[in-house]
């Protein structure tokens, strides 16, 4: 039950802050991309100030043996730079440019109840398992 | 459409979204994705680990509320874009951060952090593609 509580406050701090921040306000990250038009970078703050006291606090925490709540730290171990990487990463540059929600903004603008986020959260689910159905047909595919 | 240069704000959200991801590694061990927590959430292995991630879920959408009871004023949600671009771009999105690995929480935030060559990799290569994607979108085709 406390972890349960302290997962509820990780994601309540990073939820205000997201809503402070301007991440979930679509006109403010469109606008941050738009150089050649209505130019806003505040974005660039935002990650700034997250990039900077995120890579501050991971030197201390990573150097303990292991997190307070779980055995180890479950890190990602790959380096290699692989198609999957590159093409999904293009393609989502691409849906973030078209609608202006990346999916840790729309989270915490759901709590607006505004129609527009659960329309995109709806179809950014429908993207996830269709995703992951493909990479399963795949997979099968190279193993059959 | 103009939106006001909040230099202080995104500053202030973005050490609070910082704190969260190192709360995150510090206590469970893990990156502050949203894009492995919703997945996780969808299919998850077991029903602790659906759980963790649904309190976390609930806790972000509780941002809005939460800021609303300090400062007396919902945050400011504009959406420029039309009804099909937000279903277009939502599947897009959803596609790319799963095959991709990541969103600009977990690639851009937590791993550019600890300096992984395929976080860094990802954010180059997103953030690129959603200037262009912007530029066509606002100059070439005019929405």
């Amino acid at each position: 039950m406390l972890r349960l509580l302290l997962c509820y406050a990780i994601g309540l701090i990073f939820g205000v802050g997201i809503m402070i921040s301007g991440m979930a306000n679509p006109a403010k990250v469109i606008n941050f991309f738009d150089i050649a038009g209505t130019w806003d970078p505040s974005l660039a703050f935002v990650m700034g100030g997250a990039l900077g006291i995120t890579a501050l606090g991971y030197r201390f925490v990573l150097k303990r043996p292991a997190p307070k709540l779980d055995s180890v730290f479950h890190l990602p171990t790959r380096s290699d730079i692989d198609m999957p990487l590159v093409a999904g990463s293009a393609v989502f540059g691409v849906g973030w440019g078209i609608a202006g929600f990346c999916p840790g903004g729309a989270i915490p603008a759901l709590g607006t109840g505004r129609p527009e986020v659960f329309v995109f959260i709806a179809a950014l689910l429908a993207g996830i398992l269709t995703a992951k159905f493909l990479r399963r047909q795949s997979r099968a595919a190279t193993t059959a | 459409m103009e939106t006001t240069f909040t230099p202080y704000l995104s500053f202030g959200g973005g050490l609070l979204i910082g704190t969260a991801a190192i709360l995150s590694m510090a206590l469970l061990g893990r990156i502050m994705g949203a894009t492995g927590i919703l997945a996780g959430f969808l299919t998850p292995s077991s029903m602790s680990d659906w759980s963790w991630r649904a309190a976390m879920i609930a806790g972000m959408a509780s941002g809005p509320l939460v800021v609303m009871l300090l400062t007396g004023s919902v945050p400011d949600v504009t959406v420029p874009v039309t009804l099909p671009m937000l279903v277009v771009g939502g599947f897009l999105v959803g596609i790319g951060v799963t095959f991709g690995g990541g969103c600009t929480s977990g690639h851009g935030v937590c791993g550019m952090a600890r300096m992984s060559v395929r976080s860094i990799a990802a954010t180059v290569i997103f953030m690129l593609a959603c200037f262009a994607t912007v530029y066509v979108v606002r100059h070439l085709v005019g929405v």
